[in-house]
């Protein structure tokens, strides 16, 4: 039987898969965020470029550029890239070590439940650490910019 | 006492939404529902057994051990890549069951999928114990075993549980966007054969070693998630990079070879 081609053929998850973390815990949830926080400091990163260059075109508009941040949404994106690079770099700094089989336990004889030893609570703890450490950095900055 | 489960009124009954395709008529793809009664012990397969049997014979399932050994009953399961006779009908606590084929691999029939790739990536990795030593497969030269301490087994044990289900392949984020990517089961197993004392092949980092290789897992660890058989496929490839970033350094001692000698004069002698 001649088999009809769709674009659909492959059954891939796709962008779709990944852009929904909630189906496999924690350290799924982990990498979406590793990936969201990631692109967040890129798109900031060009951005912070782009603003401290203004400053060949004068005072006047690197200082008008700087405008931009005193506002609500200013403040409110910055708490954001605060928030962003203290995840990443927290959460970067606990894939690094597990990118190198570090922390990840060792093969043994599974047993029924079968709890894989790579996602252990060293692992988990990390993720939560690095969660709050974003919280806090983001609840710090909140006072910071909007504190009286 | 009436004991057909069909006729029984006080029985509990599940909704069972089940994902319909046939690639060889260009139909479409729709939902079917059925409401099949079960008990607690009741797996996803019995119920997709009972639906064939007494509701409509043309859904389309692959299954064959119904005990989680021969990995052919994988299926997206409320969303989720499990094995369906490992799977309760009472511990899913819904009241209705979505079945859909597993994602990442491509449908034949309704809930049947196609692991030609997959079986590919898997084959990619030679995953055969390589040696270099022609005696051990001269049988005039007398029979050989390989020696392995329980320690050196336990180094690839777990992994060589693995029943190419492709519950993890379905799982992982990477697959779903790169075809080429081998995929957890294909890289764990290149661990099994990597950590085997018996296996002396110098190939096995290089095989992986590719921009759609190993360096694409991002250890979401969705793979280790799903797997049914505790293999924990996310380990054996952060395992195996450890030894490419030149982290763990590849000490591995050859596995002694032990002879049989089976002569009967002599039938005391095996030596090391
Ligand atoms: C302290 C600084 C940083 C550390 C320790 C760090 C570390 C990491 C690590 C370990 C990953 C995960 C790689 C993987 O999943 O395989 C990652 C992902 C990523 N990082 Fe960073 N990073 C840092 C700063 C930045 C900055 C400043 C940017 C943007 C300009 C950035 C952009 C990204 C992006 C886009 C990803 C996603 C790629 C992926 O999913 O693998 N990172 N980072
Ligand atoms: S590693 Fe686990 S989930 Fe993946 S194919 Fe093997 S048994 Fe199935
Ligand atoms: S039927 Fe064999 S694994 Fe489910």
């Amino acid at each position: 039987m001649k088999e009809i081609e769709r674009p659909t053929r492959n059954n891939l998850e796709g962008i779709g898969g990944w852009l929904n973390p909630s189906r496999y815990g924690w350290e799924r949830i982990s990498y979406w965020f590793q990936r969201l926080t990631g692109v967040f400091l890129l798109v900031y990163f060009i951005g912070h470029v782009y603003e401290t260059s203004t400053i060949v075109n004068g005072q006047n508009a690197w200082e008008s550029f700087l405008e931009l941040t005193q506002t609500l949404w200013g403040h409110l994106f910055l708490i954001m890239v605060i928030g962003a690079s203290t995840f990443h770099s927290a959460n970067g700094i606990r894939l690094i070590f597990t990118h190198a089989g570090i922390g990840l336990g060792t093969p043994g004889r599974p047993d029924y439940p079968y709890n894989p030893a790579s996602l252990n609570y060293r692992q988990k703890s990390g993720i939560w650490i690095a969660l709050i450490l974003a919280a806090a950095a983001m609840f710090y900055g909140f006072n910071v910019l909007f504190g009286v | 006492m009436n004991n057909t489960a069909i006729d029984n009124k006080n029985e509990q009954k599940i909704t069972l939404k089940v994902y319909r395709e046939n690639r060889g008529q260009d139909s479409g793809s729709h939902h079917d529902t059925f409401e099949v009664p079960y008990k607690k012990w009741t797996t996803v397969l019995d119920a997709l057994l009972f639906v064939k049997s007494y509701m409509d014979p043309s859904v389309a399932i692959r299954y064959s051990c119904r005990m989680a050994s021969c990995g052919s009953c994988g299926m997206k399961i409320n969303g989720v890549p499990k094995l369906a006779c490992y799977t309760k009908i009472s511990e899913l606590e819904t009241s209705t069951i979505e079945c859909e084929p597993l994602p990442n691999f491509p449908i034949i029939r309704d809930l049947v999928t196609d692991f030609s790739r997959f079986f590919n990536h898997h084959k990619s990795m030679q995953p055969y114990i390589q040696t270099n030593d022609s005696t051990e497969v001269d049988t005039n030269k007398g029979t050989f075993s390989f020696y392995q301490s329980p320690e050196d087994v336990d180094k690839y044990l777990q992994f060589s549980y693995c029943i190419k289900c492709g519950l993890c392949y379905s799982a992982c984020p990477t697959v779903g966007t790169d075809l080429n990517f081998p995929g957890p089961q294909a890289l764990a197993q290149q661990y099994r054969y990597f950590a085997d004392t018996r296996d002396e092949s110098k190939k096995r980092l290089d095989i992986v070693d590719d921009r759609h290789g190993i360096w694409r897992c991002h250890f979401a660890g969705s793979c280790s998630k799903v797997c049914p058989k505790g293999v924990d496929p996310a380990l054996g490839i952060q395992l195996l990079r450890s030894y490419m970033l030149g982290i763990s350094k590849n000490d591995k001692i050859p596995a002694k070879k032990i002879e049989i000698n089976d002569d009967d004069n002599n039938n005391n002698s095996s030596k090391i």
